[in-house]
């Protein structure tokens, strides 16, 4: 099953990946996750691991992910490593002169296929889909608001704060 | 002994050869009628041997897969299958029994661990499917994790496919194992008892004043984590424990049966024993996972046991009152 949604962010790519660059500020945006620990590997780039559970019907799903592809400022993408077979995407394009078209993607595939597979994940989907559009909606708000404050910062003359 | 063969056409039972055309000899003439008696005697005996000892092998194997059945092989939990079942219990869980459960992170991240539940929804147990899956999802098919049910639990035709889940037959000894191998075990200490009590002691936790539970976790020196749930009374009606009826039928010495449950469920109607399969209702299901407690570090070196068990029931207890309050009618919650 592969979920897709996106949204546009009134700030550069580059502005955009600097905030998702940070992973630990994906717990302020990501809904539904309940957890996000780091767990071995660098803090952040390519290689970097965390342990990541989303609320799902009634089980927390997820397990070991893993960073995969780290381009700046275009694509990240982490892989699971353990639990749910999982593909998550975010996909940065210019849209215009100074904003940006996130994509995110949600990829995932239970264990063992079969009918009741087939079902859990169809009947997973809107919930799984209302995560993504949420997290989008977060992700957009909080760097938007960063962009004013660092730009209100700068006219007010004081360094800005990450 | 040999019996009397029946009459066959052509052959008269009084020994003599019965003719009835004077042309070729038929098949009767050419057996000796005192050796025929003999010879289907001879075979009906070993038939009737042959029965006997198939039936006695059938008992047997039967006996012997019980028995195997009851054994704790550790090694029977198959984290492959369990992974590729958990969409069938997540459906179940989510769609029949909304099923939440919170605090899981409650759970020390590792080693051996004494889950301790309320046993709630008769010889079904909703709770520990779901709780199964929140567990194998939250911590991974990969980390250890085994439940102790009831004998006739394992002996069911379920039994085969809940030993790949982890489940072993409830003993001291099982749970020792378990223990021993750094799992995380959940044990219902009221078993029997409390999984039966009537629908409207739903929000009352009941070991029966079974405290082995507080023997085990000072035996092993592991952490007690309360699990507290509350739906599975709901998902039929029980009237009665039946503990009186268990009695009469001297099955408390037979099959180690407390009780013998009265309860109405569908599609049955008033069943006795709930043996058989029946539609639980879908009620909405809540399970909240409480602070481990370090036995050692909380009650001293020498823990009393009665104070331990008033404890661990007592917070329970608690717990469970604040569920039951959440819920604004039954079934529905």
């Amino acid at each position: 099953m592969r979920l897709s949604k996106s949204i546009v962010v009134s700030a550069p790519p580059q502005v955009v990946w600097d905030y998702l660059a940070d992973l630990e500020k994906y717990t302020q945006f990501l809904s539904g996750v309940t957890r996000w620990d780091e767990e071995g590997g660098p803090e952040t780039g390519l290689g970097a691991r965390r342990r990541m559970l989303i609320r799902v019907g009634s089980a927390e799903v997820g397990g070991l992910i893993e960073m995969v592809e780290w381009d700046p400022p275009n694509d990240m993408a982490w892989s699971s490593v353990t639990g749910i077979d999982q593909r998550v995407r975010f996909r940065l394009r210019a849209a215009g002169s100074s904003s940006t078209r996130v994509e995110l993607r949600y990829a995932y595939g239970v264990a063992g296929g079969g009918i009741t597979g087939w079902i859990s994940e169809h009947v997973s989907a809107p919930s799984l889909s209302k995560h993504l559009s949420l997290s989008l909606q977060q992700l957009k708000r909080l760097v938007e608001s960063e962009k004013l404050r660092s730009a209100a910062t700068e006219r007010s003359g004081e360094p800005a704060e990450a | 002994m040999a019996s009397q063969p029946k009459p066959v056409s052509g052959v008269s039972t009084n020994g003599h050869h019965a003719h009835t055309n004077g042309g070729a000899p038929k098949i009767s003439d050419r057996v000796p009628l005192e050796g025929l008696a003999d010879t289907v005697g001879r075979a009906t005996g070993e038939a009737v041997r042959l029965s006997q000892g198939l039936a006695m092998k059938g008992v047997m194997r039967a006996a012997k897969s019980l028995e195997k059945r009851l054994q704790a092989d550790l090694d029977d939990r198959d984290p492959d299958y369990i992974r590729e079942n958990l969409p069938l219990s997540w459906l179940m869980a989510t769609i029949w029994y909304r099923a939440e459960v919170r605090n899981l992170s409650n759970v020390p991240e590792k080693g051996p661990v004494l889950l301790v539940g309320n046993h709630t929804g008769g010889n079904m147990s909703p709770e520990t499917i779901f709780f199964t899956l929140a567990f194998s999802t939250y911590f991974g098919v990969e980390r250890r994790f085994h439940q102790l049910a009831h004998n006739l639990v394992l002996a069911s035709p379920l039994g085969p496919f809940l030993r790949r889940f982890g489940t072993v037959a409830a003993s001291h000894d099982n749970a020792l194992k378990a223990l021993d191998a750094g799992a995380a075990v959940l044990v219902f200490p009221g078993g029997d008892w409390e999984v039966h009590r009537p629908s409207w002691q739903s929000s009352k936790i009941d070991f029966g004043g079974r405290r082995g539970f507080v023997r085990l976790a000072l035996e092993k020196d592991v952490p007690i984590v309360p699990v507290v749930t509350i739906g599975g009374q709901e998902t039929a009606l029980w009237l009665d424990r039946g503990a009186w009826l268990a009695k009469l039928l001297r099955l408390d010495r037979t099959a180690r049966l407390k009780v013998l449950p009265i309860l109405i469920a569908p599609p049955w109607g008033l069943t006795v024993g709930d043996f058989l399969p029946r539609l639980p209702l879908p009620a909405k299901m809540t399970s909240e996972v409480l602070p481990a407690i370090h036995l050692r570090e909380q009650f001293g070196e020498e823990p009393d046991i009665d104070e331990v068990y008033e404890y661990v029931t007592g917070a329970m207890q608690e717990t469970l009152d604040g569920l039951a309050a959440e819920r604004r009618f039954p079934v529905i919650g």
